[in-house]
Protein backbone atom coordinates (compact mmCIF):
# COMPACT_ATOMS: atom_id res chain seq x y z
CA UNK A 1 0.00 0.00 0.00
CA UNK A 2 2.81 2.38 0.90
CA UNK A 3 4.42 1.50 -2.43
CA UNK A 4 1.24 2.30 -4.36
CA UNK A 5 1.03 5.71 -2.72
CA UNK A 6 4.67 6.43 -3.41
CA UNK A 7 4.11 5.58 -7.06
CA UNK A 8 1.02 7.81 -7.20
CA UNK A 9 2.85 10.71 -5.56
CA UNK A 10 5.82 10.43 -7.86
CA UNK A 11 3.57 10.16 -10.92
CA UNK A 12 2.20 13.55 -9.92
CA UNK A 13 5.72 14.90 -9.48
CA UNK A 14 6.77 13.57 -12.89
CA UNK A 15 3.74 14.99 -14.68
CA UNK A 16 4.19 18.37 -12.99
CA UNK A 17 7.88 18.30 -13.97
CA UNK A 18 6.84 17.44 -17.52
CA UNK A 19 4.55 20.49 -17.74
CA UNK A 20 7.32 22.62 -16.27
CA UNK A 21 9.77 21.28 -18.86
CA UNK A 22 7.32 22.17 -21.65
CA UNK A 23 7.51 25.78 -20.47
CA UNK A 24 11.30 25.75 -20.45
CA UNK A 25 14.37 24.17 -18.98
CA UNK A 26 14.90 26.99 -16.47
CA UNK A 27 11.49 26.47 -14.89
CA UNK A 28 12.16 22.74 -14.51
CA UNK A 29 15.53 23.35 -12.82
CA UNK A 30 14.01 25.96 -10.55
CA UNK A 31 11.27 23.58 -9.43
CA UNK A 32 13.67 20.74 -8.70
CA UNK A 33 16.06 22.93 -6.71
CA UNK A 34 13.24 24.67 -4.76
CA UNK A 35 11.80 21.28 -3.83
CA UNK A 36 15.19 19.84 -2.87
CA UNK A 37 16.06 22.82 -0.65
CA UNK A 38 12.73 22.54 1.15
CA UNK A 39 13.34 18.82 1.66
CA UNK A 40 16.83 19.30 3.13
CA UNK A 41 15.52 21.93 5.54
CA UNK A 42 12.82 19.52 6.74
CA UNK A 43 14.99 16.43 7.20
CA UNK A 44 16.43 17.00 10.70
CA UNK A 45 13.09 18.06 12.16
CA UNK A 46 11.26 15.06 10.80
CA UNK A 47 14.04 12.70 11.88
CA UNK A 48 13.86 13.87 15.48
CA UNK A 49 10.06 13.85 15.39
CA UNK A 50 9.70 10.31 14.09
CA UNK A 51 12.39 8.64 16.18
CA UNK A 52 11.33 10.50 19.31
CA UNK A 53 7.61 9.88 19.01
CA UNK A 54 8.06 6.10 19.05
CA UNK A 55 9.69 6.34 22.47
CA UNK A 56 7.08 8.76 23.75
CA UNK A 57 4.28 6.38 22.75
CA UNK A 58 6.06 3.58 24.58
CA UNK A 59 6.11 5.43 27.91
CA UNK A 60 2.48 6.62 27.73
CA UNK A 61 0.12 4.80 30.12
CA UNK A 62 -2.21 3.11 27.65
CA UNK A 63 -4.36 1.27 30.19
CA UNK A 64 -5.09 4.48 32.08
CA UNK A 65 -6.23 6.19 28.90
CA UNK A 66 -8.77 3.42 28.28
CA UNK A 67 -10.31 3.65 31.72
CA UNK A 68 -10.79 7.43 31.55
CA UNK A 69 -12.48 7.39 28.18
CA UNK A 70 -15.07 4.63 28.63
CA UNK A 71 -18.39 4.71 26.73
CA UNK A 72 -20.11 6.19 29.82
CA UNK A 73 -17.60 9.02 30.18
CA UNK A 74 -19.84 11.18 27.95
CA UNK A 75 -18.96 14.79 27.17
CA UNK A 76 -16.21 14.86 29.81
CA UNK A 77 -14.65 11.81 28.17
CA UNK A 78 -14.83 13.53 24.77
CA UNK A 79 -13.21 16.65 26.26
CA UNK A 80 -10.47 14.59 27.92
CA UNK A 81 -9.92 12.68 24.67
CA UNK A 82 -9.65 15.96 22.76
CA UNK A 83 -7.09 17.29 25.22
CA UNK A 84 -5.20 14.00 25.09
CA UNK A 85 -5.17 14.12 21.29
CA UNK A 86 -3.71 17.62 21.32
CA UNK A 87 -0.96 16.56 23.72
CA UNK A 88 -0.08 13.31 21.92
CA UNK A 89 3.10 13.65 19.89
CA UNK A 90 2.79 13.59 16.11
CA UNK A 91 4.18 11.04 13.71
CA UNK A 92 1.87 8.83 11.73
CA UNK A 93 1.68 5.84 14.03
CA UNK A 94 1.50 7.22 17.56
CA UNK A 95 -2.03 8.61 17.65
CA UNK A 96 -3.55 5.67 15.84
CA UNK A 97 -1.75 3.08 17.96
CA UNK A 98 -2.83 4.79 21.19
CA UNK A 99 -6.38 5.18 19.88
CA UNK A 100 -6.54 1.50 18.92
CA UNK A 101 -5.07 0.49 22.29
CA UNK A 102 -7.62 2.67 24.10
CA UNK A 103 -10.45 1.14 22.09
CA UNK A 104 -9.21 -2.34 23.03
CA UNK A 105 -8.93 -1.44 26.69
CA UNK A 106 -12.51 -0.23 26.90
CA UNK A 107 -12.69 3.36 25.62
CA UNK A 108 -15.93 4.43 23.88
CA UNK A 109 -15.84 4.77 20.08
CA UNK A 110 -17.01 8.44 19.97
CA UNK A 111 -14.31 9.29 22.51
CA UNK A 112 -11.69 7.58 20.37
CA UNK A 113 -13.01 9.44 17.31
CA UNK A 114 -12.66 12.74 19.21
CA UNK A 115 -9.16 11.70 20.24
CA UNK A 116 -7.90 10.84 16.77
CA UNK A 117 -9.63 13.88 15.22
CA UNK A 118 -7.99 16.24 17.75
CA UNK A 119 -4.66 14.51 17.27
CA UNK A 120 -4.89 14.75 13.48
CA UNK A 121 -5.93 18.42 13.55
CA UNK A 122 -3.83 20.03 16.23
CA UNK A 123 -1.35 17.79 17.98
CA UNK A 124 0.87 20.51 19.46
CA UNK A 125 4.04 18.57 18.73
CA UNK A 126 3.14 18.35 15.02
CA UNK A 127 2.20 22.01 14.79
CA UNK A 128 5.62 22.96 16.13
CA UNK A 129 7.71 20.54 14.10
CA UNK A 130 6.01 20.63 10.71
CA UNK A 131 3.47 23.34 10.34
CA UNK A 132 5.19 26.36 11.91
CA UNK A 133 8.38 26.07 9.79
CA UNK A 134 6.36 25.84 6.57
CA UNK A 135 3.46 28.24 7.06
CA UNK A 136 3.05 31.76 8.41
CA UNK A 137 2.74 31.35 12.20
CA UNK A 138 -0.48 33.36 12.44
CA UNK A 139 -2.09 31.08 9.89
CA UNK A 140 -1.13 28.04 11.98
CA UNK A 141 -2.70 29.48 15.15
CA UNK A 142 -5.81 30.60 13.27
CA UNK A 143 -6.26 27.09 11.92
CA UNK A 144 -5.69 25.49 15.33
CA UNK A 145 -8.16 27.91 16.96
CA UNK A 146 -11.00 27.31 14.52
CA UNK A 147 -10.36 23.56 14.71
CA UNK A 148 -10.90 23.45 18.49
CA UNK A 149 -14.61 22.47 18.33
CA UNK A 150 -14.20 19.94 15.51
CA UNK A 151 -13.48 16.82 17.65
CA UNK A 152 -16.71 17.50 19.57
CA UNK A 153 -18.67 17.84 16.34
CA UNK A 154 -17.11 14.63 15.01
CA UNK A 155 -17.98 12.73 18.21
CA UNK A 156 -21.55 14.08 18.12
CA UNK A 157 -21.91 13.17 14.45
CA UNK A 158 -20.56 9.68 15.16
CA UNK A 159 -23.16 9.20 17.91
CA UNK A 160 -25.93 10.53 15.63
CA UNK A 161 -24.90 8.19 12.81
CA UNK A 162 -24.81 5.19 15.13
CA UNK A 163 -22.20 2.48 15.03
CA UNK A 164 -22.16 0.43 11.83
CA UNK B 1 14.66 17.06 24.56
CA UNK B 2 11.24 15.59 25.24
CA UNK B 3 12.07 12.72 22.89
CA UNK B 4 15.42 12.17 24.59
CA UNK B 5 13.78 11.88 28.01
CA UNK B 6 11.26 9.37 26.70
CA UNK B 7 14.04 7.37 25.06
CA UNK B 8 16.01 7.33 28.32
CA UNK B 9 12.91 6.20 30.24
CA UNK B 10 12.34 3.29 27.86
CA UNK B 11 16.00 2.27 28.09
CA UNK B 12 15.94 2.39 31.88
CA UNK B 13 12.59 0.61 32.25
CA UNK B 14 12.68 -2.04 29.54
CA UNK B 15 16.39 -2.57 28.90
CA UNK B 16 18.57 -2.39 25.86
CA UNK B 17 16.93 -4.93 23.58
CA UNK B 18 13.54 -3.25 23.72
CA UNK B 19 15.18 0.16 23.28
CA UNK B 20 16.97 -1.01 20.13
CA UNK B 21 13.73 -2.59 18.86
CA UNK B 22 11.91 0.73 19.03
CA UNK B 23 14.85 2.67 17.65
CA UNK B 24 15.11 0.31 14.70
CA UNK B 25 11.35 0.49 14.07
CA UNK B 26 11.41 4.30 14.13
CA UNK B 27 14.42 4.57 11.85
CA UNK B 28 12.77 2.19 9.37
CA UNK B 29 9.61 4.29 9.50
CA UNK B 30 11.66 7.43 8.92
CA UNK B 31 13.32 5.80 5.91
CA UNK B 32 9.92 4.83 4.49
CA UNK B 33 8.67 8.38 4.89
CA UNK B 34 11.53 10.05 3.04
CA UNK B 35 10.34 9.46 -0.55
CA UNK B 36 6.91 10.81 0.37
CA UNK B 37 8.36 13.90 2.02
CA UNK B 38 10.57 14.57 -0.98
CA UNK B 39 7.61 14.10 -3.34
CA UNK B 40 5.55 16.53 -1.22
CA UNK B 41 8.27 19.17 -1.43
CA UNK B 42 8.54 18.70 -5.20
CA UNK B 43 4.77 18.94 -5.73
CA UNK B 44 4.69 22.11 -3.64
CA UNK B 45 7.56 23.67 -5.59
CA UNK B 46 6.13 22.82 -9.03
CA UNK B 47 2.57 23.81 -8.17
CA UNK B 48 3.87 27.22 -7.07
CA UNK B 49 5.75 27.66 -10.35
CA UNK B 50 3.05 26.30 -12.68
CA UNK B 51 -0.37 27.39 -11.41
CA UNK B 52 -1.27 30.88 -12.55
CA UNK B 53 -1.77 33.12 -9.52
CA UNK B 54 -4.93 34.69 -10.94
CA UNK B 55 -6.55 31.28 -11.17
CA UNK B 56 -5.79 30.39 -7.55
CA UNK B 57 -6.99 33.80 -6.40
CA UNK B 58 -10.21 33.47 -8.38
CA UNK B 59 -11.00 29.90 -7.30
CA UNK B 60 -10.06 29.99 -3.65
CA UNK B 61 -9.30 33.67 -2.92
CA UNK B 62 -11.07 36.19 -0.68
CA UNK B 63 -14.03 36.60 -3.04
CA UNK B 64 -14.51 32.90 -3.81
CA UNK B 65 -17.35 32.41 -1.32
CA UNK B 66 -18.78 29.05 -0.36
CA UNK B 67 -17.73 27.47 -3.66
CA UNK B 68 -14.11 28.32 -2.83
CA UNK B 69 -14.34 26.40 0.43
CA UNK B 70 -15.90 23.43 -1.36
CA UNK B 71 -13.19 23.43 -4.03
CA UNK B 72 -10.45 23.65 -1.40
CA UNK B 73 -11.98 20.81 0.65
CA UNK B 74 -12.40 18.65 -2.44
CA UNK B 75 -8.80 19.30 -3.42
CA UNK B 76 -7.73 18.13 0.02
CA UNK B 77 -9.57 14.84 -0.46
CA UNK B 78 -8.13 14.19 -3.92
CA UNK B 79 -4.44 14.99 -3.34
CA UNK B 80 -2.48 11.97 -2.16
CA UNK B 81 -0.01 12.04 0.70
CA UNK B 82 -0.08 12.23 4.46
CA UNK B 83 0.39 15.02 6.97
CA UNK B 84 4.03 15.35 5.95
CA UNK B 85 3.18 16.45 2.43
CA UNK B 86 0.37 18.88 3.30
CA UNK B 87 2.21 21.89 4.54
CA UNK B 88 4.52 22.61 1.59
CA UNK B 89 1.52 22.53 -0.75
CA UNK B 90 -0.74 24.56 1.58
CA UNK B 91 2.03 27.13 2.09
CA UNK B 92 2.35 27.42 -1.68
CA UNK B 93 -1.40 28.06 -2.09
CA UNK B 94 -1.29 30.69 0.62
CA UNK B 95 1.61 32.47 -1.05
CA UNK B 96 -0.35 32.46 -4.32
CA UNK B 97 -3.41 34.25 -3.04
CA UNK B 98 -5.69 31.60 -1.54
CA UNK B 99 -7.58 33.00 1.46
CA UNK B 100 -7.24 31.73 5.04
CA UNK B 101 -10.64 29.99 5.04
CA UNK B 102 -9.82 28.01 1.90
CA UNK B 103 -6.41 26.94 3.21
CA UNK B 104 -7.97 25.85 6.51
CA UNK B 105 -10.66 23.87 4.65
CA UNK B 106 -7.94 22.29 2.50
CA UNK B 107 -5.73 21.20 5.42
CA UNK B 108 -8.71 19.99 7.44
CA UNK B 109 -10.07 17.81 4.66
CA UNK B 110 -6.63 16.47 3.87
CA UNK B 111 -5.98 15.45 7.47
CA UNK B 112 -9.46 14.10 8.26
CA UNK B 113 -10.84 12.72 5.00
CA UNK B 114 -7.75 12.23 2.82
CA UNK B 115 -7.74 8.62 1.80
CA UNK B 116 -4.01 7.87 1.83
CA UNK B 117 -3.64 8.48 5.53
CA UNK B 118 -6.67 6.35 6.27
CA UNK B 119 -5.47 3.52 4.03
CA UNK B 120 -1.85 3.43 5.10
CA UNK B 121 -2.00 4.21 8.80
CA UNK B 122 -5.50 4.06 10.20
CA UNK B 123 -6.95 0.96 8.57
CA UNK B 124 -4.37 -1.50 9.97
CA UNK B 125 -5.07 -0.28 13.51
CA UNK B 126 -8.85 0.13 13.51
CA UNK B 127 -10.35 -1.96 10.71
CA UNK B 128 -12.70 -0.73 7.94
CA UNK B 129 -15.97 -0.31 9.91
CA UNK B 130 -14.50 2.11 12.39
CA UNK B 131 -12.51 4.07 9.79
CA UNK B 132 -15.51 4.54 7.46
CA UNK B 133 -17.69 5.61 10.41
CA UNK B 134 -15.11 8.16 11.53
CA UNK B 135 -14.66 9.56 8.02
CA UNK B 136 -18.41 9.94 7.40
CA UNK B 137 -18.67 11.83 10.70
CA UNK B 138 -15.84 14.11 9.51
CA UNK B 139 -17.29 15.06 6.10
CA UNK B 140 -18.81 18.45 7.10
CA UNK B 141 -15.82 19.50 9.23
CA UNK B 142 -13.59 21.14 6.56
CA UNK B 143 -16.42 23.51 5.59
CA UNK B 144 -17.13 24.27 9.26
CA UNK B 145 -13.46 25.06 9.94
CA UNK B 146 -13.06 27.12 6.75
CA UNK B 147 -16.19 29.15 7.53
CA UNK B 148 -15.04 29.78 11.11
CA UNK B 149 -11.65 30.92 9.82
CA UNK B 150 -13.29 33.38 7.40
CA UNK B 151 -15.51 34.74 10.16
CA UNK B 152 -12.46 35.17 12.42
CA UNK B 153 -10.54 37.02 9.71
CA UNK B 154 -13.50 39.26 8.78
CA UNK B 155 -14.30 40.20 12.36
CA UNK B 156 -10.69 41.18 12.96
CA UNK B 157 -9.85 38.51 15.55
CA UNK B 158 -7.22 37.22 13.20
CA UNK B 159 -5.52 38.81 10.26
CA UNK B 160 -5.72 37.28 6.84
CA UNK B 161 -2.72 35.89 5.01
CA UNK B 162 -2.37 39.09 3.00
CA UNK B 163 -1.37 40.89 6.20
CA UNK B 164 1.28 38.39 7.15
Amino acid sequence: MTLAINILLWLIVVSLAFFAALRGRILLNEGVSDGAIEFIKLLPRIGIGVVGSGFVAEVLPKALIGSWLGPKSGLLGVALATLGGALTPGGPVVGFSIGAAALKSGAGAPQVIAYSTAWALYAIHRLMIWEVPLMPARMVWLRAAVSLPLPFIAAAAAIALGKP
Amino acid sequence: MFSGAAAAAVYWRDGRVHFLDILFGDVTLFGEMLPKVLAGCMIGAFVTLLLPREMVARWVGHESGFAGLLIAALFGVILPGGPITIYPVAGAFLAMGADAGAVVAFITSWTLIGYTRALVWELPFFGPDFVIWRIVAAVPLPIVAGTLARIAVKSGYAQGPSDI
